[in-house]
């Protein structure tokens, strides 16, 4: 049977406690990983590998989180994330909110939040 | 001269688990560093002896041809204290490992009693890291790690 979005969530917020040392009421849908719950870069992949392990699934590199974009000099210049940037975010994270970042593409202002996550697992589960 | 904090490994499953050995002595001066007149090993050299035995079965799962740097310790429980005399064994294993680097795992023990337990997360810096250049020859695997690989298994194929 499908896991329902609430189980999914109860998971990525063990996950998230395990990988990031936080407590479980600061993992909201709504809190940032690197704002609200202080990851950094090699977070991304202790929290990759932890979900592939809780979910029985596999990340391919760049999917969750598509690093590559933010380096790539057609997709940002001068800490904006350029039309083309956009329309390849969009392509490739479909489980993202773009809502602010349609009006302000300011590339310090994309956050990934734990519903980010949650999203992601859920596409990924359904597909 | 760099620090090697493990001896031997006494067995080494490529790409799956190893276990390395570290004899704690008075004749080291770290052990008279941390507490006045009470001599132990600090639980920071455990770790690092721990991510010496499991960075090198992460290497060498690459065949060294990545430089492997010690990124996170996930977490590090400890039970007892190690003092001089005892044969500390690091028992290592990869739990996961993708081009971007690798977690490990393992117990530390003296005498078959748990000293300790530790999660270690591996960063392969050539493949993250972006826009940081580091430079080309391997200086993380140096002829002092690789040697210890080489002496373990040079040991198992003479014949006693």
């Amino acid at each position: 049977m499908a896991m329902s979005r609430d189980e999914i969530y109860q998971k990525v917020q063990g996950v998230l406690v395990d990988a990031l040392g936080v407590d479980e009421e600061e993992v909201v849908p709504t809190a940032t990983l690197r704002g609200d719950l202080g990851a950094e870069s090699i977070d991304f992949l202790d929290i990759a590998f932890r979900l592939e392990k809780a979910f029985g699934i596999k990340i391919p590199r760049g999917e969750m989180f598509p690093e590559d974009v933010f380096t790539n000099p057609a997709f940002v210049v001068a800490g904006r994330i350029t039309s083309e940037g956009m329309a390849e975010l969009k392509k490739r994270m479909p489980h993202m909110d773009f809502t602010q970042l349609d009006t302000d593409p300011d590339i310090n202002k994309m956050q990934f939040t734990v519903d980010t996550v949650v999203n992601y697992i859920e596409n990924k589960l359904k597909a | 001269m760099r620090w090697i904090w493990i001896d031997k490994f006494t067995e080494f499953r490529s790409r799956v688990s190893a276990t390395a050995v570290k004899n704690v002595s008075l004749a080291e001066e770290h052990l008279h560093d941390l507490y006045p007149d009470f001599p132990i090993m600090p639980h920071s050299l455990i770790i690092e002896g721990m991510a010496q035995t499991a960075g090198i079965l992460v290497g060498e799962a690459s065949n060294f041809g990545e430089k492997v740097i010690l990124a996170k310790i996930g977490r590090a429980t400890f039970h007892r204290l190690s003092r001089a005399g005892d044969t500390l064994e690091f028992h290592a294993k990869i739990d996961q490992f993708s081009e971007q680097g690798a977690s490990a795992s393992g117990t530390v023990t003296c005498g078959g009693q748990l000293v300790a337990e530790i999660e270690l997360m591996f960063s392969h810096i050539d493949q993250n890291l972006a826009g940081l250049e580091f430079p080309e020859h391997n200086f993380v695997f140096t002829e002092q790690f690789t040697e210890l690989l080489k002496t373990y298994r040079t040991g198992r194929s003479v014949a006693l």
